[in-house]
């Protein structure tokens, strides 16, 4: 039982890296025809801004919140800029954006694609010798690479901006002090950090979105499986490629 | 003088430990109307997968234009594919696209035409399925039977040698299914193309093919002209013909016996043969 389930895993894994072997040698030809690519853009970017921006302040503000209570115990609450910039930039900003795209996007991605299929569409494409790999997978998933560093981005500054309300606005943080010396303490790594995190989190959550939609069984019972699949799978990747990768970075 | 569009020589095919082919032979002549015909379950969809390639056979040999299915890459696969054309079931017609633009969608993949003529291509194509006034439409709003002769305009649209026709006439009201058997007609007798319909229904096939092969049990148990089979005295034949319910075709999936079955101990939740 134990060997056969390992042997599945890899299986997957293996089934997994195989697809997106294959996707990726669509993404050329599908780049240049940019306007299916900016539509997907569209769809898992633009739709989930609402949403983004909603969660990015509340986080920003849960941030701006608890950093004074903890930072004015040692009465260093000026402070504050650079702990939540920080916070955000590296951690809470390309995590929780991820687990919200998996959940808004990913599973949008996954439904789509998987009731395409049930409908005999990909089929179709198939059978009048349209590759359903380059005219649907590989624009969703370069849609999802794209949007989700922006949606990022996005998440960031609406989080520093609830930060600094609470901070500044509510607690009455000096405002000189939260900016300079976020400016002072933030490098460029940090940055980074953040950019090839987002980067990583939006390849993984991608591929398993239209992996598991493009092999969901043709079914209402397949079709909402492989959707949650979609999220708890794309979920747990993320917080482990953010451990590996937090790892990496602080290994440095 | 150039080989047949379809040949299918001993195709043997199973699915798990079930086989759904056993030795079967098909030809399909150039220019004519071939009927796949057979009850449920027969394995009559899996004839048509098999035949494009979308599943491979176990053994025996499927050849269109001349071609082993089988053996192609995929580049070799599609463009015998751009030959081809075909209806599915239920339309299969891209949902996030215009009726209009479902038709022109292969056009677009594979030529590049300038959109004035593609228009009038595809318009052409919509006029002979009597749709060109629904042309802005979405496909969330066309009825079964129009999506169907969407999808039929969609299917010709790239001229295709070979149009295959996958149940065409299931779930249609009578009037849908006389237009869709008049352009299945039509389509054969005006574009020259050949034609495979699979399906059931004995009588509107009986109007339009020329040649039916008739499948049970993984096997063709009879092959000819709709009139031939009609006077045919295989009781196979008479049974799929007739409709009868129960005969060599037997009405009842195989189970065990009956008495023990339901007077089993209420404990035993599965029947088991």
């Amino acid at each position: 039982m134990g060997s056969g389930w390992i042997g599945n895993s890899v299986g997957r894994v293996g089934a997994v890296v195989l697809f997106l072997l294959r996707v990726l040698r669509q993404c050329p030809s599908s780049l240049a025809k940019p306007r299916a690519v900016v539509h997907q853009i569209y769809n898992a970017g633009a739709r989930s801004l609402v949403i983004i921006m909603l969660s990015g302040l509340f986080v920003g503000m849960v941030l701006g919140l608890q950093g004074f209570d903890l930072l004015q115990r040692f009465g260093s609450e000026d402070a504050l800029g650079v702990a939540a910039a920080l916070g955000l930039l590296k951690e809470l900003g390309p995590v929780v954006t991820a687990l919200l795209f998996a959940g808004r996007a990913g599973t949008a991605l996954t439904s789509e694609i998987g009731l395409m299929r049930a409908t005999d569409q990909l089929t179709a494409m198939e059978m009048m010798a349209v590759d359903p790999l380059r005219y649907v997978i590989a624009p969703r998933f370069l849609g999802g690479v794209i949007a989700m560093p922006l949606l990022v981005a996005i998440f960031d500054i609406v989080g520093l901006f609830g930060a600094q309300l609470i901070g500044v606005q509510l607690m009455a943080v000096d405002p000189g002090a939260f900016w300079s010396q976020m400016q002072a303490a933030v490098e460029l790594d940090d940055v980074n950090e953040g950019i090839v995190k987002s980067i990583c989190f939006g390849f993984a959550c991608s591929l398993i979105a239209v992996y598991e939609g493009y092999h969901a069984p043709p079914t209402a019972q397949g079709v909402g499986l492989a959707t949650t699949r979609t999220v708890v799978v794309s979920s747990v990747l993320v917080l482990l490629i953010d451990y590996m990768l937090t790892a990496a970075f602080l290994g440095r | 003088m150039s080989a047949p569009p379809v040949r299918i020589r001993d195709l043997h095919y199973a699915v798990g430990t079930r086989p759904i082919f056993a030795g079967v032979d098909i030809d399909v002549p150039q220019g004519q109307i071939t009927a796949v015909m057979g009850p449920s379950g027969t394995g009559k969809t899996t004839l048509l997968r098999l035949l494009t390639g979308q599943v491979a056979a176990d053994r025996g040999r499927i050849e269109l234009f001349g071609e082993r299915v089988g053996e192609l890459d995929k580049a070799r696969l599609y463009a015998l594919r751009r030959r081809t054309g075909m209806l599915f079931q239920n339309g299969a017609l891209l949902t996030d696209l215009t009726v209009f633009e479902n038709v022109a969608f292969p056009v677009r993949a594979h030529a590049r035409l300038p959109e004035s003529v593609l228009r009038r291509l595809v318009l052409t194509k919509l006029e002979a399925v009597g749709l060109r006034g629904a042309a802005d439409l979405m496909p969330s709003q066309l009825s079964g039977g129009m999506a169907r002769r969407v999808a039929l305009a969609r299917a010709i649209v790239m001229d295709p040698e070979l149009l295959i026709y996958d149940e065409p006439f299931v779930g249609l009201d009578p009037i849908s299914m006389g237009v869709i058997v008049r352009l299945i007609r039509e389509l054969n007798d005006t574009l020259g193309v050949t034609s495979i319909v699979v399906s059931h229904d004995v009588e509107e096939l009986a109007t339009i093919a020329h040649r039916s092969y008739l499948l049970s049990e993984g096997r063709v148990v009879a092959s000819g002209t709709p009139e031939e089979l009609a006077r045919s005295d295989e009781p196979v034949v008479r049974q799929f013909m007739s409709g009868a319910a129960d005969g060599p075709v037997p009405f009842h999936f195989p189970a065990g016996d009956l008495a023990s079955d339901v007077l089993a101990p209420t404990d035993r939740t599965r029947v088991r043969s």
